[in-house]
């Protein structure tokens, strides 16, 4: 059976001084395993290896962390398509609170600060607001982020403005609201991201569209915010 | 005063506009002026001068070079705002930088007109 080894960030913020790196080995055969799999089989090494994990198929997006350099989910990535040795830290420019554990609170403040949830004045109809099947297909692309933090934590822009810069994944979301028929708050959503650090901090260097789990495109998303305002505008 | 996260400042697209209209100037430019460059067998001070002196060519040079101090502005703008933190520093170097690219501006003119 091959040895596969791995190199994992650890830190304990109440025992250690500072983070390192910690190499682990572990005798198990890659294909048909996802990389979830051999931590899991990791951790029943090392019970003090701490990570985030729920659904292990890739619709919570608890396990996202920093793979090879690359973000990703361990739940849906083949740990045979990682090369001989996997390095995995925790998603880049969040605080650690241990291990491959991260603090997403920024993150989250973010996602609430574009009013994620449909704004509508009128009277709920009898039974629910209609769309057309045209109307909701501007949808596609947009509902499906499961706000992993994959690709706001691989955005120098939100690396350096985590306070300010709404980032990808927030932004993706202000988009799934200003497209959808049902809502009528689009003048003050624009006006909300009409900002030189909420919206405008993105330089479209798509670090956000490379790794998304789900591949989801945030910088379209963005895109169309910008045109929406310049259409407004002009 | 208390220390808060202050966003909101309500503009943002105009600069961002401003980038990309000044990138088309400048490339447009850039081009014509490459390929008259191309074009010539041979460019000396006289050709050059002469280039120049049409009234044409000085008003689309300081279109140029206009276009060219606004996408500076916005871009080196854009690399403050990552970098320094303290806003009174940033505001010192935003006006610092906005009063160099105004005599920039002025030293154009009278570069352009002054041949």
């Amino acid at each position: 059976m091959p040895t596969l080894r791995f190199k994992i960030y650890r830190y304990n913020p109440e025992t250690d001084a500072a983070p390192y790196m910690q190499d682990y080995e572990l005798q198990s055969e890659p294909a048909g395993k996802m990389l979830l799999d051999a931590l899991l089989l990791l951790k029943e090494q090392d019970d003090t290896l701490s990570l985030r994990k729920s659904c292990r198929e890739g619709v919570c997006g608890s396990d996202a962390m920093n793979i090879n350099g690359r973000n990703g989910l361990a739940c849906i990535t083949p740990l045979d398509s990682l090369g001989e040795t996997v390095t995995l830290r925790p998603l880049p420019g969040l605080p650690v609170i241990r291990d491959l554990i991260v603090d997403m609170t920024q993150f989250f403040n973010q996602y609430r600060s574009i009013k994620p949830y449909l704004i509508n004045n009128d009277p709920p109809p009898e039974t629910e607001r209609l769309q057309s099947p045209a109307q909701r297909a501007h949808l596609n692309g947009l509902y499906e982020c499961i706000l992993c933090g994959c690709c706001s934590t691989a955005c120098p822009s939100f690396w350096w403005n985590p306070d300010k810069f709404v980032g990808p994944a927030g932004l993706l979301q202000a988009y799934r609201f200003l497209a959808d028929s049902r809502d009528q708050a689009t003048a003050e959503r624009l006006d909300d991201l009409e900002d030189p650090y909420r919206l405008f901090r993105c330089h479209t260097i798509m670090n956000c569209v490379d790794v998304c789990p789900k591949e989801l495109n945030p910088t379209e998303a963005i895109g169309n915010i910008k045109d929406m305002m310049v259409k407004r505008m002009v | 005063m208390v220390n808060r996260v202050v966003v909101g400042a309500h503009y943002g697209l105009r600069d961002w506009l401003i980038q990309r209209v000044t990138a088309v100037v400048m490339a447009v430019y850039s081009l014509a002026l490459g390929g008259w460059l191309m074009w010539q067998p041979y460019v000396d001070y006289d050709i050059w001068t002469a280039l120049f002196s049409s009234q044409w060519m000085r008003i689309f040079t300081l279109l140029f070079l206009l276009s060219l101090l606004l996408h500076a502005w916005v871009g080196v703008r854009d690399v403050v705002m990552d970098y320094v933190k303290l806003a009174g520093v940033r505001l010192v170097i935003h006006v610092l930088v906005i009063l160099t690219l105004i005599v920039y501006a002025i030293w154009s003119v009278q570069i352009l007109w002054g041949m």
